[in-house]
């Protein structure tokens, strides 16, 4: 703490004089080095800017045959060549809200616990095996929803809340096993090793002072909790938002839970479909013109749903640590 | 950078270029369907240690194909639907389809508790997947079905999600049985659903038919076959039930040789002879009439004579069912029709 201090308070010939002896040339190497970063950043950025141009210029004649109808119509018949994007709009939004939904109580409870409460051992053999988690490949998630979680839901859970909850619409209809909620668990069980992760990690960040200090006060260990989480909240709603982000495009495991079908329904146990699932599914063998461009418009538009989810991210986390600010400053 | 290295560089390409000069004209490029790809693959196989030619094919997909062609990345491509008029107009010059093998698409179902063989008539099919019939005891179920009882049990139609050849061969057939599908839904790689769900791929149908009790779902012969799966006959044009096989499929083909002669890309599908099993469509080779380089054309003219001649005995060790005599005919005149640079290619044949 205190040499990170110096060197920061110091000039540049004390740093040198700390044993990092430069060559004369020094600038001309900084230029060089500022250079080559710098165009990295850029190579990142027009990668995105390309993706995006070609995307746009692919979806083109779909723009043009539709306009916004496009984002508003459910109707999807490649045999009469009219698209519309609603289904697949709708399908991936509710399954990744469901998905956060299911994960963020059992991420953020998790971290809290293996952070906190857990031995320090234990903690870490933990979060090891749920990094391990996150390294699965999605079609193994898939497999799993599809021969392990589908029977279990269709001949347990889902009669169960049909005749227990069956007042709501969310809960009505066929149990086939396979569906949007069905894709919702599945997703859930996907995104919650990042979150679990990334909570924990940020929780070990904290200074140990805060919760030292809340126990001073008189705290409880729960309310010393408290504390913690509400410290740490800007961080833990960027986990979520990087499981959020992961659940919106994934493919390969939601589709093969999800029923695959442009049908909207209220309806939780009924079949419906995501935008990455639907390209998924007939990018290779979409024989027509306006078919492939109406495809991909739809990746335009997941392309657009994901910049909005990231700048209302960007948008909160700001707004938690404006507020954080605000209270230091006044205390 | 030292000359030595610069010299040692131009010597690689050098040989490089050497390497790859008279190889182009022996290494043939495709891409296409998925649907026949196992025994493309066998075929280049068998070719190359025969001919020494090499042959590299990307299934990437009918559709994908069509553009390969379309482009002209590649020697030929392969489609399991025939392209439309409006399709080859938007060809830059004549494309010719060579039917390479049938596959035929059965139809699988879990009816727990039921022994014996469902039989299914054209309006069954197309009813369960309309969504008008919608429990196995329905009437018109068991008067298909005399003498079986049938379970009080939901119909859960199952269908690809995919597109696909397998989607296509189905919903042309329901279009040629059924006007309503014809006028609702109509036939393509994929299609509107009005009831059913969908799973990924062969494996994915099956899966879903497999697990959920009351399900039916189609699949193509080959899957079903290697994964005995309980399949329905399903009622021909001559009111005979068959059970999907390759000689059945064969004797589809064979009924339409006359269709097939006077337009190669026509529908094979609810043919009328009575041993023919009707859910069934060709797969195609796509390759321009006219050819560029001479050397290649010439070595593409000879794999496609020898897969529609010797070939075919491959075909069934591998279930796909292979050609009739008759549109082996077809496909030999079709071959005469090839020409580079405007001259014919096979005329001493």
């Amino acid at each position: 703490m205190t040499g990170s201090i110096t060197v920061a308070a110091s000039s540049p010939e004390a740093a040198r004089s700390l044993g990092r002896p430069r060559p004369r040339s020094a600038p001309w190497a900084d230029l060089a080095c500022h250079g080559l970063l710098a165009s990295l950043a850029a190579l990142v950025l027009a990668v995105a800017i390309l993706i995006l141009f070609e995307t746009a210029r692919g979806a083109a004649p779909s723009i043009s045959a539709f306009g916004f109808r496009f984002l508003g119509s459910t109707e999807w018949d490649p045999v009469a060549d009219r698209y519309g994007a609603l289904p697949y709009l709708y399908g991936t939004i509710v399954s990744s809200a469901l998905a956060l939904t299911l994960a963020l109580p059992l991420g953020i409870g998790t971290a809290v616990f293996l952070a906190e409460l857990a031995p320090p051992r234990l903690g870490e053999a933990v979060a090891f095996l749920v990094e391990l988690l996150a390294a699965i490949p999605s079609i193994v998630y898939g497999i799993w929803g599809v021969f392990v979680l589908a029977p279990w839901l269709r001949s347990a859970l889902e009669p169960w809340l049909v005749a227990h909850l069956g007042l709501l619409p969310l809960f009505r209809g066929f149990p086939f096993g396979i569906g949007m909620l069905n894709a919702g668990i599945v997703l859930a069980v996907m995104v919650s090793p990042t979150i679990i992760s990334l909570s924990r990690q940020i929780l070990l960040a904290l200074p140990g002072s805060l919760r030292e200090a809340a126990l001073a006060m008189g705290a409880t260990r729960a309310e010393a909790i408290g504390v913690m989480l509400d410290a740490a909240r800007p961080g833990l709603l960027g986990a979520s938002i990087l499981g959020l982000g992961r659940a919106l495009g994934e493919t390969m495991a939601v589709t093969m839970v999800i029923g695959n079908t442009n049908r909207i329904s209220a309806s939780l146990l009924a079949p419906g479909a995501t935008m990455a699932s639907v390209i998924a599914n007939e990018f290779t063998e979409a024989t027509g013109k306006l078919y492939l461009s109406a495809l991909t418009e739809i990746a335009l538009v997941l392309f657009a749903l994901t910049v909005i989810v990231n700048a209302l991210a960007r948008l909160l986390v700001r707004g938690a640590t404006g507020a954080r600010r605000d209270i230091a400053g006044a205390a | 950078m030292n000359t030595r290295l610069i010299r040692r560089m131009i010597g690689a390409a050098a040989l490089v270029a050497l390497a790859a000069a008279p190889a182009s004209a022996q290494n043939l490029t495709g891409a296409g369907a998925t649907f026949p790809y196992p025994l493309y693959s066998k075929w280049f196989d068998v070719y190359h240690e025969k001919t020494g030619i090499q042959i590299n094919y990307q299934s990437i997909g009918s559709g994908g194909g069509i553009q390969q062609v379309k482009a002209g990345t590649v020697d030929f491509g392969a489609s399991d639907a025939a392209l439309s008029n409006d399709r080859l107009k938007e060809m830059p010059r004549r494309v010719l389809h060579f039917p390479t093998v049938a596959g035929a698409v059965a139809m699988a179902y879990n009816l727990q508790g039921f022994t014996g063989t469902l039989k299914l008539t054209p309006d069954l099919i197309s009813g369960i997947y309309m969504g008008t019939i919608t429990v196995w005891n329905d009437p018109k179920i068991a008067a298909a079905n005399p003498g079986v009882t049938m379970p009080p049990a939901p119909i859960l139609p199952i269908h690809r999600s995919d597109g696909s050849g397998t989607t296509n061969i189905f919903t042309t057939y329901l279009s040629l049985v059924s006007s309503k599908w014809k006028e609702l839904v109509g036939a393509n790689t994929a299609v509107s659903w009005p009831a059913g769900i969908g799973g990924k791929g062969n494996e994915g149908v099956a899966g879903l038919v497999r697990q959920s009790p009351g399900a039916i779902g189609y699949v193509e012969l080959a899957y079903a076959k290697q994964n005995q799966l309980p399949v329905a006959l399903v009622q021909n044009k001559a009111g005979k039930f068959v059970e999907p096989s390759l000689a059945s499929t064969t004797a589809a083909v064979a009924a339409a040789a006359d269709a097939l002669t006077k337009d190669v890309r026509a529908p094979i599908a609810n043919a009328a002879a009575p041993e023919a099993y009707p859910i069934c469509g060709l797969t195609y080779l796509l390759v321009y009439q006219d050819q560029k380089d001479p050397a290649r054309a010439r070595a593409l003219a000879n794999f496609i004579d020898w897969a529609i001649h010797d070939g075919q005995a491959l075909a069934e060790s591998l279930d796909y069912a292979r050609l009739p005599e008759s549109v082996v005919k077809v496909n030999e005149a079709s071959l005469k029709k090839l020409t580079a640079g405007g001259k014919p290619l096979m005329a001493a044949k």
